[in-house]
């Protein structure tokens, strides 16, 4: 393929994620309250951990502004790693038969639609992260953000958080697929949500988890999303361990993706076959 | 046809009007008994990783400022079963930027009748009551093993509590309807003080430090609904204040009624 | 008796041009501007008159229906419906009159039309016996006997509006104001729903005040006009003033051309 076919093939969804961006700037009030809202909640999750960390100091799996880097880059990254956040359109378009329409058309649905998702979430993310970023800064102690503690970690985080955005991503495509096949795709998506939401760390972090329940978590993808990127940030996991939990998001990107595409292969043959 | 005067005729009562609105609503309901089932069901799970969170927490750590896990358990209850009353009743609210841009508020006020009872009534959501039904299975849990001594007055506080923590949440709400009037879209950050107060209502609010206490006390009056009325049923007070405490909190839909008259009159005069 | 002196009303709207960089511009700030949609608008419509209210989109046709339906307050001007002031005392107005708008449902979608007669019943505190005389009276004059029993999502749109017609009528209003009535339907139902309104009228004495795009409505239906542009009235007069001269459509046509709006 040439350079100018690449371009031109991405073309497309660069113009998608800038007209996401775009509308996203419309509703200014939207975005405001967004901002204010998440800020509220990080504070008062900190509050909570804090007021557990003072009562009981020993029974704390992590340093304190270890877990307050942790909430705040979760606050400020949410838009990439929630699983709520799946869209209605490839939802509605499975439930009423229009993809059959995509499905005679000369792309590759999963591709499309797995850019398309990337490109939703990150032009959500970017257009909240800052501001939330930046008041998290400047907070007094304990509550207060921290930088990593070197440069090589920021790069991994970076790298983690590309990983885990695209665990998310695949995660994600892997239900669409798979409500292809389900009487009822919103049940699936409610059961898929509510468990992504417990697994992989958005109520509480997995070093909270008890430690027996915590091995088994860590082995699943959903370990694979936010908890990775958030604990080599704040520092929770470095060196051996942080490249295990890398290594863990790769293997979960091949698995997922095989996964997914087998369904889609399987699903456009039944769809084919039944014609819609 | 006819065109007598009915000027003279009594009233149809508004409790009359607002239970027949509740029949109509459910008997659509019924129509899509399938799409019921499934968000009752969702409803019914929404809160539960909230008490997994809690349930793993304590495993870990023994108490949260002095409270136990029952404690805890039992303040997570009653919030989840004021905010789902809540919702069920005012869903209306919740929803009211929808009612706005469709026109609806339009036909309401076509009507010979209060746009309140009109806008509750016929939103009325009775999927939130699995939610209900979840909490009170947390509540019985909580009490189970919590070594509370029970009385009648500590029941009455408990439904006092309930009962009035409703109003404070559909006072939320009637806030965000009302500011659908100014931004048509309503605000989000309404949802730090419903959404957020379910979730952080969890535990007890002085776990929050004084200043949130405060802010829960005289701004928006949920310790009204949930500490105090804790304190006094757990027996850390015997302050017989407490118990009925929670009915002060009712003075909060006074000024939530003044927005939503303010923003009715900013309708009318700037339309939708 | 309706009558509406100097009404004025204006609207403040965002404007925005298209573009990325516009969009990230008036999310820091947003320009205003101010519309006219009535500019003082006088007139007077007396018990028991048809009139039809025309104009292109946009002209103030719905700002005004909605003033005189107590939806609106106006900036400025008089309006006195039957001696009552429209925005104030909402409730005592409109329990006197009846809206239907064409493009929206006033009745309750998955319960059978009768379902919604028995709410609307309470809604406007009609007594049982005025209730069922009025129901069946309609009933009769609109066909819509099997109908009632059905929800209104699986009607046609002309059964539908027709519903619509009789649930804003259970409670014998004096004045009906009627916004597109016919839009969307065929043709049968477009002359049932004309001449059902004809006999309201007729016999009723019921005051019908109608917006519409369809000039056969108004040539079918009403006894004057009134043409709306700009938010100004540009002609109020006899009916035979615009029909009868060749195709109505062209007539009205030429005349906002002739008027520029």
């Amino acid at each position: 393929m040439s350079l100018l076919s690449i371009y031109n093939k991405w073309k497309k969804y660069i113009s998608f994620f800038k007209l996401r961006f775009a509308m996203g700037l419309q509703y200014r009030t939207a975005a405001i309250a967004g901002i204010a809202t998440q800020f509220v909640w990080g504070f008062m999750e900190i509050k909570v951990f804090y007021a557990f960390n003072t009562s009981d100091p020993d029974s704390f799996p992590m340093g304190f502004e270890q877990l307050a880097s942790y909430i705040w880059m979760q606050q400020a990254f949410l838009a990439l790693f929630m699983t709520w956040f799946m869209e209605n359109e490839i939802f509605d378009s499975i439930m009423d038969g229009n993809i059959c329409y995509e499905l005679c058309r000369p792309i590759d649905i999963y591709n499309m639609w797995f850019a398309r998702s990337v490109a939703n979430r990150l032009s959500r993310a970017l257009l909240r992260c800052a501001p939330i970023l930046l008041v998290a800064f400047f907070l007094p102690e304990p509550y207060s953000m921290t930088l990593p503690p070197d440069v090589f970690t920021f790069i991994l985080f970076i790298i983690a958080m590309i990983l885990g955005m695209t665990v998310t991503a695949a995660m994600c495509m892997l239900v669409y697929m798979l409500s292809f096949f389900t009487v009822s795709p919103q049940g699936l998506r409610i059961i898929f949500s509510m468990t992504a939401e417990i697994l992989q760390g958005i109520v509480i972090p997995i070093p909270f988890f008890p430690p027996g329940v915590q091995r088994i978590v860590e082995l699943l993808p959903f370990a694979s999303m936010e908890n990775v990127p958030l604990r080599i940030y704040s520092g929770n996991i470095s060196g051996g361990a942080a490249a295990k939990a890398m290594l863990m998001q790769m293997f979960w990107i091949i698995a997922l993706i095989a996964a997914g595409k087998l369904i889609y292969r399987s699903a456009s043959r039944k769809i084919t076959v039944q014609g819609g | 046809m006819n065109k007598e005067k009915q000027n003279c005729q009594h009233k149809t009562s508004a409790v009359k009007l607002y239970f027949h609105y509740i029949s109509v609503k459910i008997r659509c309901m019924m129509q899509y008994k399938k799409s019921f089932i499934l968000t009752s069901l969702g409803q019914f799970l929404s809160s539960f990783n909230a008490f997994v969170g809690i349930f793993f927490l304590f495993r870990r750590f023994h108490s949260i400022a002095g409270y136990t896990y029952s404690d805890v358990l039992f303040c997570y209850s009653i919030v989840v079963m004021e905010f789902s009353l809540a919702e069920c009743v005012a869903r209306g609210f919740d929803s009211f930027s929808r009612i706005v841009r469709q026109g609806t508020f339009d036909r309401i006020m076509t009507r010979p009748r209060n746009e309140i009872l009109q806008v509750l009534g016929d939103n009325f959501e009775p999927t939130r009551l699995s939610k209900m039904l979840q909490a009170i299975v947390i509540f019985g849990y909580g009490i189970s093993r919590s070594g509370t001594d029970w009385d009648f007055i500590k029941v009455i506080t408990v439904i006092l509590t309930v009962i009035c923590g409703t109003a404070v949440f559909c006072g939320i709400f009637l806030i965000n309807a009302s500011l659908c009037f100014f931004t048509m879209e309503g605000l989000e950050v309404i949802n730090i003080f419903t959404d957020g107060a379910r979730e952080y209502g969890q535990y007890p609010i002085d776990v929050y430090g004084k200043r949130m206490t405060r802010f829960c006390t005289f701004v928006i009056p949920y310790t009204l609904v949930q500490l105090y009325p804790l304190q006094f049923i757990t027996g850390r007070s015997d302050n017989i204040l407490f118990a009925f405490l929670p009915v002060a909190a009712l003075l909060f839909l006074l000024p939530c009624y003044a927005l939503w008259r303010f923003g009715v009159r900013k309708y009318k005069s700037a339309g939708s | 008796m309706i009558v509406v002196k100097n009404i004025r009303k204006t609207y403040r709207v965002t404007k925005r041009n298209a573009g990325f960089s516009e969009a990230v511009k008036s999310f820091f700030k947003r320009d205003y501007e101010t519309v006219t949609a009535l500019d003082n608008i006088s007139f007077s419509i007396n018990d028991g008159e048809t009139v039809g209210y025309i104009g292109p989109n946009g002209a103030g046709k719905s700002t005004t229906i909605k003033i005189l339906s107590g939806i609106l307050t106006p900036d400025s001007g008089e309006c006195l419906v039957d001696g009552r002031i429209p925005w104030k005392n909402r409730i005592g107005h409109v329990a006197r009159i009846g809206v239907v708008f064409g493009q929206r449902s006033q009745i309750w979608w998955d319960v059978p039309v009768v379902d919604s007669f028995e709410l609307l019943k309470d809604i406007y505190s009609i007594p049982a016996d005025i209730y069922s005389r009025n129901k069946n009276e309609l009933t009769e004059l609109l066909d819509l006997g099997e109908i009632l029993r059905t929800p209104a999502r699986q009607l046609s749109l002309g059964q539908r509006m027709r519903c619509e017609l009789a649930a804003s009528l259970l409670h014998s209003p004096d004045i009906l104001f009627l916004d597109e009535p016919t839009i969307g339907l065929d043709a049968v139902s477009k002359i049932a729903v004309r001449e059902f309104i004809v006999k309201l009228n007729r016999e009723r004495k019921t005051t019908i005040i109608l917006t519409t795009h369809d000039m056969q409505d108004i040539e079918a239906i009403t006894k004057r006009v009134i043409l709306i542009g700009k938010g100004k009235i540009l002609l109020d007069g006899d009916i035979s003033e615009i029909s009868g001269k060749g195709d109505i459509d062209r007539t009205v046509a030429e005349l906002y051309r002739s008027y520029e709006i």
